[in-house]
């Protein structure tokens, strides 16, 4: 298959990502398109590292995926700690950092 | 090289079909089990890309463990069916698709129109190793080995983070024990109504208060 090809794939993937961080209201699930948009960058990485022979942008997204692990850590912490405080578990409603 | 095509127009469309799954469905645990199988399919992605190391990795660490971590903050917070978005922020909800849509024919755009010559080609050629885990430790331990070292402390802090974040603290252990004798009563959304006393004993109430002025 052709680079082209896969490149245009991360693309379509990482704009659904998008899409949903803007419309979806559950930080949870804000979580989860960030993912999106994460592993949409991880392929491209892959595929042009694949199409220069070069494994560097492997170990890239490898980086990408530790730090993708934290911002996960992070952000479950901070909704369970929003759900401890009765806090409503809604982005619209949790526009300020303080509690 | 048709089973190529195959395997790569499969995975794609179980890839774009995970994705919208998380997107499109209501309720958070089908979220996160549509983006098991949007990673999965990554996987066979990657290996099509000569990733052995990395697809392997996926699996495990994103599909295995990240993915468990989530379903059990939805197990814990509660995988309450998300309502419907109020009529008025109609013209908010369309802005989200519209400018995802102006994204990808953008980004389209400059890759096709690119004048990467190597965009239209398989890639150069690759040794048997590419991508191998030997591979793959071995720039980890000699050329990437700062990064390599920074994202173990990365790693550490944001252990230590979480535990910090999540952690029961003095003044709320009353409103926990209440959570542990009648779990379905808060099940779904918290309730916001009832003021309670927080760490320095002020009262609490769900809607931010307007400050005092001066």
């Amino acid at each position: 298959m052709d680079t082209s090809w896969f490149v245009v794939l991360s693309a379509f993937i990482f704009c659904i990502g998008a899409a949903g961080v803007m419309t979806r209201r559950s930080p949870l699930v804000v979580l989860l398109c960030l993912e999106l948009m994460l592993n949409a960058g991880n392929l491209a990485l892959i595929a042009f590292s694949r199409m220069l022979g070069n494994q560097d942008g492997q170990v890239f997204a490898l980086i990408v995926m530790v730090v993708a692990a934290c911002e996960v850590v992070i952000g479950l912490g901070i909704i369970v700690a929003m759900f401890r405080r009765r806090l409503p578990i809604d982005v619209d409603e949790m526009s300020e950092l303080r509690g | 090289m048709i089973f190529e095509q195959i395997l790569f127009f499969g995975a794609g469309l179980g890839a774009i079909a995970g994705a919208l799954g998380v997107v499109l469905l209501r309720n958070p645990f089908y979220s996160v089990l549509a983006l098991v199988t949007h990673l999965v399919a990554l996987a066979v992605l990657f290996l099509l890309l000569q990733a052995a190391f990395i697809a392997a990795a996926q699996v495990v660490v994103y599909a295995g463990a990240v993915m468990v971590l989530y379903v059990f903050v939805v197990a814990y917070v509660g995988g309450s069916d998300e309502p419907l978005r109020p009529i008025e922020g109609g013209a908010v909800a369309a802005f989200g698709p519209l400018f995802a849509l102006a994204v990808f024919v953008e980004i389209s755009i400059a890759v096709l129109g690119s004048s990467l010559d190597a965009l239209g080609s398989r890639g150069a050629e690759v040794s048997a190793g590419f991508g191998s885990p030997a591979e793959i430790g071995r720039l980890l331990l000699t050329k990437f080995l700062l990064p390599f070292e920074a994202a173990s402390f990365l790693l550490l802090i944001a252990a230590v983070g979480a535990v910090v974040l999540a952690r029961k603290r003095k003044g709320l252990e009353e409103s926990s024990a209440q959570d542990a004798r009648e779990p379905g009563v808060h099940g779904g959304a918290p309730r916001v109504d009832e003021p309670r006393p927080d760490a320095h004993g002020t009262p609490r109430v769900g809607k931010p208060r307007p400050e005092p002025s001066g």
